[in-house]
């Protein structure tokens, strides 16, 4: 069984904030880090390739040069071999053209199973893995929590909904979109790192993948981003002050009650 | 003028630094006291505004439509069921919808997949819609992302609407991306605000980077403009007796109808948990909470309140409560009349789910926790000496 898994590098979020004063992110200091719901991804790929005993887990990234020290680390943890998909031409992409340039550079590719991640935690879209499957014709199942049988036919998973979970049969090959229920990703071995280290990762342009300029980066994405501004903020809080809390909890049940909220 | 362009003034930069703090994607570098602009750039113009100088001009490329756009015409909601049971988020949906269509003068349709939904159909005549197109046959009872994708991709093409809406929900955000890619066109995740431009394009507003900021999003040359929208961040649309509309229902044809994909069993969620996304009230407890037998507390305040019970990933990391009650980015977003945050700090994370509610209730140790900065009333104390009281005081 050979598995593609799509990885993103991404800020790691809890660390960027936005300074009150200038209303401006501040990035200084922040990390990059693998979207973190693709390390469930890379977790679930090596997994089933442990379970069927045979076949190659490939992790594929688009982004800048520095998404490399992503793939080491996918590396470091039984990933067999990474794929870096760098160029100028890629920078500025929406899902659309995302979904495109990854869709084109799979094609290349021989697999039984693409694996990504719900969503990536910058842009929260959750539209790359379906997009994928849309541009190779594929069958897709978002939201898997656990893969209860697999083979190169057919899978069975389970799919998490709003009020309970799904249980699908789907055909092979087919593209899945993981959450973080699904399992728990290991921490690498030293042995691991030591061949994350030393891995060559391969890396492919526009014109190695044979895309059309046209249809991807910033040029092929039909959404443009218009403004960026911090989110606004509730004013007009009021702090309760009090000696006892019978007497605070008495003061608030009555708002509460004025208010008619239960 | 074909490539879109950021313009750094040589003459006017004084190599601040501002713009390369402001900029989200990290696309901006200092390099000899001047700010260069590097390929990550795209042209969202944050940092035309943040410099002080004037030093920064972008020019916007004229890109042509593909298409002739003017075709377009109509905003569509997606009327999405579960057991032919139409959604709450579809009446939230339908209530922006209107003013949208309103704003354009142009007529709200509503596009329901399913079967033997001919009641919820003639239903939903009952709101402010112009129309509802019934797609009904029994490979669409239940959901399944292809042929859901083939058909609606399939109308679009054929009635060509100018906007189309879903719900962010488990169905809505998975089989719209693959319309999106399958008619050419963009599509907005997960959108907390939609509004029509002076040049009558949607502006879609969505969080982004964990709800740091906010980002509005255009779709200037292709059609549909296509948005998910947050459940519970749109008002309900209101029965006002309807505008005469009727139900087109229609088949849809074998080829669209093929899926590779089959449900086999739905495993419903067990216990008698009143769903978080529903509450009017909700009480949630953080990692100030302590322990589990705490959330026993928090229980029996919510219980007292005829509320549900909501809580931090602090709270559900340690195990003291269940996933499904997870409020935030990677949880659920609520938008109660009355939330209670007990023992919350109010990471950016947490409040994104939450801060839409009406009233806001925070109750913690810490005089500077973030919490306090959306909270309605505010209490600085033990929740241990708080909670008991207000249960006291609400039960008499
Ligand atoms: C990608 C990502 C996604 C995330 N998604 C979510 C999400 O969906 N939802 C979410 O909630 N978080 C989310 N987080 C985590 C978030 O950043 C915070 O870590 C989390 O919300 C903190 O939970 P907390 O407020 O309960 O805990 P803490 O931040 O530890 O706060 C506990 C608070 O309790 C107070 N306290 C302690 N004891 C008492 C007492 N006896 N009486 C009164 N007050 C007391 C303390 O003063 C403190 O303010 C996410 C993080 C990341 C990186
Ligand atoms: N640039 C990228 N390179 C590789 N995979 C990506 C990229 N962007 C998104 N993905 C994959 O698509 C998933 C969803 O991303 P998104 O639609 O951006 O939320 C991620 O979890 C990744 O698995």
């Amino acid at each position: 069984m050979n598995i593609l898994v799509c990885i993103k590098q991404v800020p790691d979020t809890t660390e960027v904030r936005i300074n009150p004063e200038t209303n401006t992110l501040i990035r200084d200091g922040v990390d990059s880090i693998i979207n973190p719901f693709d390390t469930y991804a890379i977790e679930e790929a090596v997994r089933i390739r442990e379970r069927v005993g045979a076949g190659k887990v490939t992790v594929i990234s688009m982004g800048p040069p520095q998404v490399e020290s992503a793939l080491r680390e996918a590396l470091s943890v039984g990933v067999d071999e990474a794929i870096l998909l760098s160029d100028r031409a890629f920078a500025g992409a929406d899902t659309w053209a995302t979904s495109l340039t990854l869709a084109t550079a799979l094609k290349t590719l021989e697999f039984d199973l693409v694996l990504c991640g719900k969503q990536a935690i910058d842009g929260d879209t959750a539209q790359v893995g379906p997009g994928i499957a849309c541009h190779l014709d594929l069958p897709q199942v978002c939201y898997v929590s656990k893969v209860r049988e697999i083979s190169k036919e057919k899978a069975v998973v389970e799919r998490m909904m709003e009020d309970g979970t799904e249980v699908v049969e789907v055909q092979m090959p087919a593209v899945f979109t993981v959450v973080k229920d699904i399992n728990e990703p290991r921490l690498p071995s030293l042995k691991g790192k030591m061949k994350a280290k030393k891995a060559e990762i391969k890396t492919l342009s526009a014109a190695d993948i044979k895309a059309n300029v046209e249809e991807i980066g910033l040029k092929g994405s039909p959404t443009s981003v218009n403004k960026i501004f911090s989110p606004p903020r509730r004013s007009g809080g009021e702090m309760l002050e009090y000696e006892t809390a019978p007497e605070v909890a008495k003061n608030l049940v009555g708002k509460l009650k004025e208010m008619q909220l239960f | 003028m074909s490539e879109n362009k950021l313009i750094i003034s040589k003459e006017k930069c004084v190599g601040c630094g501002v713009c390369v703090k402001t900029c989200p994607f990290g696309a901006l570098q200092m390099e000899a006291r001047l700010a260069v602009v590097t390929d990550s750039c795209t042209f969202c113009g944050a940092c035309v505004d943040s410099c002080k100088f004037g030093a920064i001009t972008l020019q916007r490329a004229e890109k042509g439509a593909k298409k002739d756009l003017s075709q377009y015409k109509g905003v569509w909601v997606f009327g999405e069921q579960i057991d032919g049971k139409i959604q709450s988020v579809v009446i939230e949906l339908i209530g922006k919808g209107r003013e949208l269509a309103d704003k354009l003068g142009e007529p709200l349709t509503v596009a329901v997949l399913g079967h033997n939904m001919d009641d919820a159909c003639r239903e939903l005549l009952q709101y402010p819609v112009d129309k509802v197109i019934q797609v009904d046959t029994p490979e669409l009872a239940d959901y399944a992302s292809e042929p859901y994708a083939a058909v609606v991709s399939d109308l679009v093409e054929k009635r060509k609407p100018s906007i189309v809406l879903a719900g962010a929900t488990s169905i809505g955000r998975s089989f719209l991306a693959r319309v999106a890619v399958a008619v050419q066109t963009g599509l907005t995740a997960d959108c907390t605000g939609l509004d029509i431009t002076e040049g009558r394009l949607l502006l879609q507003t969505r969080p982004a980077f964990g709800g740091n900021i906010m980002a509005s999003i255009l779709c200037q040359y292709h059609r549909p403009q296509m948005a998910t929208v947050r459940h519970k961040v749109m008002t309900e649309a209101q029965k006002d007796g309807g505008r005469g509309g009727a139900v087109e229902k229609i088949g849809a044809d074998a080829s669209l109808l093929k899926s590779r994909t089959k449900r086999v069993d739905f495993l419903k969620e067990v216990g008698e948990k009143i769903n978080i996304v529903e509450a009017d009230i909700i009480v949630s407890g953080g990692r100030g909470v302590g322990r589990p037998e705490g959330f026993e507390m928090i229980g029996k305040l919510a219980k007292a309140l005829g509320g549900a019970v909501g809580a931090s990933r602090a709270a559900v990391d340690a195990g003291w409560i269940p996933y499904s009650h997870q409020v935030g980015q990677t949880g659920k977003t609520v938008k109660p009349k009355l939330y209670i945050a007990c023992g919350i700090s109010g990471a950016v994370q947490h409040l994104v789910g939450m801060n839409s509610s009406d009233v806001i209730v925070a109750i913690n140790k810490d005089k500077d926790a973030p919490i306090f900065e959306v909270a309605t009333f505010g209490i600085v104390g033990d929740l241990f000496e708080i909670i008991p009281a207000l249960i006291k005081e609400i039960e008499g």
